[in-house]
């Protein structure tokens, strides 16, 4: 079922692909209008090695998702620079896939149209089209459920869905906005899973918004953690666990130890009262 | 159950399990009233009968109540000769044949006009301030007082009458047209973009089909006002058409038969409306896919 032997796998070409260095210099984002206008996030330094996990962790409001928007292009930086392997981000494009926690596959469009919609828009033929498409899902687990409508498909199958079509475009760098976090347990374990056995595959950078300790400290190779209003980095940690990841790893001490760390963290962490939740494409 | 990469197995929702993969497709007339037991039927027919019986009642006894008298009244078994004398007409299909052409005709360029109209406005704040305040001054202006205008703005009859249809049908298809694309949630344009598509791919492949359901309900509805203003854009015509069936028994005083014609009228209409829904749901084919049925 692996598609790393695929020649015609959706990851074909990965080699001359840039290596998807994501860059942000003293980042600020601002939002809302005249009087109400108030600062997200400011003071954002970060850098993000090509085909590195993060994880970006902090409480509802820290602004982690206006973050990731301004990655992804749909907000813009009141101050500063981000930039994708040198080149600054000026607007939305398929090297930089986004995968929201809400649903955003196209009602209309039957699963395999929607996973095939970046290629229609780069316009490719309808049989080539789809001939990629099946590879990837069948990579998901989706090939029987290809036909469907999204409202015909649970929660976990819909976020498989959103992964895949963001993937068709060999997106550089993957943003995804809290993917799992309207997921029952059980589902979001197995999607984490599945997530690290794609992102092995298909090698791309991952930047990764959640509010739950276990799911960033399980999947992340590095964790920022941040602090609410405004949002600023309140630290930086690499995670050395071993590849591939293990349910069991939860329970071992060295996790525990860390989650420890950052539950100290974001309890010690300054800042009023956090704002309502952000979306990436702004209030 | 489909195994994946890591080996677990995704969750099947219970309604998927019994895959019901026709129940799309034997719904495509979800437009109509779903599910209508026997017993509905029945209701629904009995009410018809009552509404004849009150009607006979009121006819053959020339009822009357001082506000409104059923004197000049024809009884349904009257009405029902004329229509059986209409029925044997031979200018019958030539009747229905060009109301049918004046209103598909005023409706068709009504649902052109109305969904170009309707997303220009729906998606640039410009057009709304170009094209609303005219347009909401013109809304009101009823089908019969475009009657003198129209006359002098078309070359031909015909295309004056299809002219009164439609403005009849314009307005209904417009605003929904406008409702839906405001309903297009922004979350579903920014995946688009992100995805590769440009302004033009967003308007074609995202709102169009995100208001398509909209602007059904609008054509619907649109169809239905269309035959709504047949008879005053047929009060131009010189010699066929339903609308112009009433029109002329009402001058000769032919009570019997404005009946009749009305009765044509309002199953025409509602007959249209149900193909619009029908060619609609055949449009949308993922409304309702998904829901228990």
């Amino acid at each position: 079922m692996s598609a790393g032997t695929a020649p015609a796998g959706p990851h074909a070409g990965n080699e001359g692909r840039a290596a998807g260095h994501v860059s942000v210099r003293d980042g600020a984002i601002r939002l809302g209008r005249g009087e109400a206008a108030f600062d997200v996030v400011e003071d954002i330094d970060l850098d993000i090695s090509g085909r590195q996990f993060v994880c970006i962790l902090g409480p509802s409001g820290c602004g982690k998702s206006t973050l990731l928007g301004a990655v992804a292009g749909h907000l813009a930086l009141s101050r500063g620079s981000v930039s994708l392997d040198g080149s600054a981000i000026a607007g939305p494009h398929p090297d930089r896939g986004i995968v929201f926690q809400q649903h955003t596959l196209f009602p209309w469009l039957s699963v395999i149209d929607n996973v095939a919609f970046g290629l229609k828009m780069k316009g490719i033929g309808r049989r080539e089209r789809l001939e990629r498409v099946r590879v990837l899902l069948a990579q998901v687990g989706l090939s029987d459920f290809s036909e469907r409508y999204p409202a015909e498909l649970s929660g976990g199958m819909q976020q498989r869905v959103e992964i895949a079509r963001a993937l068709i475009n060999q997106p550089r760098v993957l943003l995804m906005d809290e993917p799992f976090g309207a997921l029952d347990a059980q589902t979001r374990l197995t999607m984490q899973e599945l997530l690290l056995d794609i992102w092995t595959q298909h090698q791309t950078t991952i930047l990764f918004v959640t509010h739950d300790i276990d799911e960033a400290l399980f999947l992340a190779d590095r964790l920022i953690v941040m602090t609410p209003r405004p949002g600023r980095i309140l630290d930086d940690i690499p995670l050395a666990f071993g590849r591939p990841r293990e349910r069991g790893l939860i329970t071992h001490p060295r996790f525990t130890a860390v989650k420890q760390r950052c539950l100290t963290l974001l309890q010690s962490a300054p800042g009023g009262v956090p704002l309502a939740r952000l979306s990436p494409i702004g209030v | 159950m489909v195994p994946t990469l890591s080996g677990s197995t995704i969750e099947t929702p219970r309604s998927l399990r019994a895959p019901h993969r026709r129940a799309r497709r034997a719904n495509i007339l979800g437009a109509l009233p779903r599910r209508i037991s026997l017993g509905h039927l029945a209701r629904r027919g009995l009410a018809l009968a009552l509404s004849l019986l009150a009607w006979h009642l009121a006819a053959s006894s020339r009822l009357d109540l001082g506000l409104v008298t059923f004197r000049n009244v024809p009884t349904p078994a009257a009405a029902a000769q004329a229509a059986w004398a209409l029925l044997h007409a031979p200018a019958l299909p030539l009747h229905l044949g060009s109301s049918l052409v004046r209103v598909l005709s005023g409706f068709l360029a009504a649902l052109g006009v109305g969904v170009a109209l309707g997303l220009a406005i729906g998606r640039s704040q410009l057009a709304r301030d170009l094209l609303l305040p005219p347009l909401e001054v013109l809304r009101p202006i009823p089908a019969v007082a475009w009657i003198p205008l129209a006359i002098l703005m078309f070359p031909s009859s015909e295309m004056s009458m299809a002219f009164i249809t439609f403005t009849g049908a314009l307005f209904p298809i417009l605003l929904n047209t406008v409702h839906g694309v405001e309903s297009v949630h922004p979350r579903l344009m920014a995946a688009g973009r992100s995805l590769g598509a440009g302004d033009a791919a967003i308007l074609r492949e995202v709102i169009l089909p995100g208001a398509a359901p909209s602007i059904v309900t609008g054509a619907a509805i649109g169809m239905g006002t269309a035959w709504f203003c047949l008879v005053t854009a047929e009060m131009i015509s010189g010699q066929y058409g339903i609308g112009y069936f009433t029109w002329e028994s009402y001058t000769l005083q032919n009570y019997d038969d404005i009946v009749v014609g009305m009765l044509l009228i309002g199953l025409l209409g509602m007959g249209s409306s149900l193909i619009v829904r029908w060619l609609g749901a055949l449009a949308t084919p993922w409304i309702g896919a998904g829901v228990q049925r």
